[in-house]
């Protein structure tokens, strides 16, 4: 005969596994979230862009001067039409820039540009630069090498983010979301009419929960470095020490939140409250630091906020256990004082 | 014989605008070996006083004591010698009959093993199906298996058969029968008379959070008048009403009560009432829309005690 934590883990893990849906949304939708967003994100360098020069009159010798000149650069596409096809291309984008050569004016040519449109203004750049280039043909090109580092494409900012964001969500789902169900169900008023220690139970919520967190991450780490080379570049038991504690410490989150929610709505309810601000506002998709000052100190006390500063600091930049001080300090006192709260609050019935 | 629950001036009253006493001073004894059916609507603090009792809920004030202990100073004594099984649990639907059983078994230190708990309530050919796969009945009687599984000197049945097809209700009957065979108390909450009859040594009638009623079911019946019931349906139109000293002055009727189009008489005797009831009618020329008899139900116990109907309250 197993001890009843024994058999409480099991039947935590039972559970899990023979609920294919549960399976896909822990496992495989961060996975595809991951798969997808690196494809939206994938870095390519900046497209060419697209010039279109106006055709005017019979002056034909002064639009291939032109196109000869863009020629020279790399990365322009040229295209010639008369006045009202440009227009229509330019403000449709689909074109990115019209020149119109204009014998009159400085330089010989105009340009029509969208100011609007980042696209516009780097080809009304590249195209000045290509005919000044063609003007002064002994101008020297200055050397420029292409930044080569790990960690500078967003993917490698984007795969933390999501670790962290999973961590959350499994600590609030996996913990709080099942304690509250089970009392929903009336298992847990019928757990506490008989001896079982109570303790028994919530370690076991723990225990299946790390388990749990360390397939999935696991999972993730995979697939992103199958997918997009991504890898723990710095300390990796400084990494799993902070995994870890990140882990226990939303474990903790989620029992606080779920420690006396009586109906599914009160417990989605208090999910989203805690989890779509943190999503927001703690780096996952874009740095926390873009937003206002003022907001800087509460942003930075967030849990998720440390934790993928520390994920960020250890994969992309390769730091050690120095970088793990703050973090973890946040990281324990949410842990810390949601616990200890939890366990004061928890309701049996 | 010894006594396996002890209930004194109990008294549970939630906090509220206004206060809910659910409870109101009740008294209670169950002996050690029998089994004792609780009766009442909702709402008339059955589930309370057993929740109490169970050690589920605090009393505001009163005396509760369980095999000769107390809660609050012997907790966990008391939870290894008694077995629960609540109406409301809805058991993990993705575990096996015989998943769930071992869980709770390996709660308490001794009692059966899970194939033999299973098998006392005859579910061994379930026994490799999820929860989600079974019936009504047959998750009742898991419900109980995971009460027997501490081998518990005390067992706590809230409403059993509620909700449960005929062959079902009686087949989870044989379990508790067998269950006091063996010796054990067993504390049930019921809304079916014939329940209480075939299983219950002693019931207890409760309303208003208070014992208005506490007997053998037959003592109960007998106080009501009869068990036989006679219900009469008048035309809804039919002007003409018996009188209420006639009918009682009928053969062996001992009680007549008007609601409505129906008239119901208990009677001791039906085969005598039915004809001079007949013939009232007929001299009276009053129309019927129905006639029909039938045993006793805790129903009219009730609305003989109180004058109300169990279920006003839902």
């Amino acid at each position: 005969m197993h001890s009843a934590l024994w058999n409480l883990t099991l039947a935590r893990f039972r559970e899990f596994y023979r609920e294919p849906a549960a399976l896909f949304w822990v496992y495989g939708f961060p996975l595809i979230l991951a798969f997808v967003l690196g494809l939206a994100f994938s870095e390519r360098p900046v497209p060419a862009s697209t010039i279109d020069v106006q055709l005017d009159g019979s002056d034909t010798a002064a639009v291939e001067r032109i196109r000869a000149a863009l020629a020279a650069e790399p990365g322009l596409t040229v295209h010639i039409h008369d006045e009202a096809t440009c227009r229509q291309r330019l403000r449709t984008s689909k074109t990115d820039l019209v020149i119109v050569p204009s014998p009159g004016s400085p330089g010989g040519v105009e340009f029509l540009f969208n100011a609007t449109r980042s696209e516009s203004v780097l080809a009304r750049n590249a195209a000045d630069r290509a005919l000044l280039r063609a003007a002064n043909p002994s101008s020297p090109v200055p050397p420029s090498t292409e930044l080569a580092e790990p960690g500078r494409r967003y993917i490698d900012f984007l795969i933390p983010g999501l670790l962290g964001m999973n961590l959350l969500g499994g600590g609030l789902f996996g913990v709080g979301f099942v304690a509250a169900d089970m009392r929903i169900r009336k298992l847990l008023k019928r757990f506490q009419a008989t001896p079982m220690h109570r303790t028994d139970f919530l370690l076991s919520l723990m225990l299946s929960r790390l388990v749990f967190t360390l397939i999935d991450i696991a999972l993730l780490l995979g697939f992103s470095y199958l997918m997009f080379d991504i890898r723990v570049r710095g300390n990796a038991l400084a990494w799993l020490v902070l995994i870890a504690a990140g882990g226990v410490s939303f474990a903790g989150m989620g029992l606080l939140i779920g420690s006396r929610a009586r109906t599914i709505e009160s417990i989605s309810g208090l999910m989203n409250a805690v989890m779509l601000p943190m999503w927001m506002l703690c780096g996952v998709f874009f740095s926390a630091a873009r937003y206002p000052d003022w907001m800087q100190p509460f942003i930075q006390a967030l849990p998720l906020t440390a934790l993928n500063d520390g994920l960020r600091a250890i994969m992309n930049d390769g730091a050690g256990f120095e970088a793990l001080v703050r973090p973890l300090l946040v990281l324990a006192i949410w842990g810390v004082v949601c616990f200890a709260l939890a366990l004061r609050l928890f309701r049996w019935r | 014989m010894t006594t396996a629950i002890r209930v004194r001036g109990l008294v549970k009253t939630y906090p509220g605008r206004p206060p809910v006493e659910a409870v109101r001073g009740l008294e209670l004894d169950v002996e050690s070996g029998e089994c004792f059916g609780l009766l009442g609507p909702n709402g008339a603090g059955k589930t309370t006083t057993l929740e109490i009792v169970e050690g589920l809920l605090d009393a505001t004030a009163g005396e509760v004591e369980v095999l000769g202990l107390r809660w609050g100073s012997d907790d966990s004594a008391i939870r290894r010698k008694i077995g629960i099984s609540l109406q409301e649990t809805r058991l993990s639907d993705k575990l096996t009959v015989r998943e769930t059983v071992t869980l709770f078994r390996s709660f308490y230190a001794s009692g059966p093993t899970p194939e033999e708990a299973i098998a006392r309530v005859g579910l061994d050919e379930k026994a490799r199906s999820y929860v989600d796969k079974l019936s009504g009945g047959q998750r009742q009687r898991l419900a109980v298996a995971t009460a027997l599984v501490g081998d518990p000197e005390l067992l706590f049945l809230d409403e059993p058969t509620t909700g449960l097809d005929p062959q079902s209700r009686r087949s989870l009957w044989d379990v508790i029968r067998s269950l006091r065979e063996r010796g054990r108390t067993v504390v049930l909450t019921t809304h079916y008379m014939d329940e209480a009859e075939r299983l219950c040594d002693r019931v207890a009638v409760i309303d208003h959070g208070k014992v208005i009623a506490l007997g053998s079911p037959g003592e109960l019946i007998t106080r009501v008048g009869g068990e036989h019931v006679i219900d009469l349906d008048l035309e809804p139109d039919e002007p003409v009403r018996p009188a209420r000293e006639d009918l009682l002055e009928l053969a062996t009727v001992k009680s007549a009560r008007e609601e409505g189009d129906r008239i119901t008489l208990t009677a001791g005797e039906p085969h005598r009432a039915l004809p001079a009831l007949l013939d009232l009618i007929r001299d009276r020329g009053i129309k019927l829309a129905g006639l029909t008899t039938r045993t006793a139900t805790l129903e009219d116990v009730f609305v003989t005690l109180t004058g109300r109907h169990l279920r006003d309250g839902e």
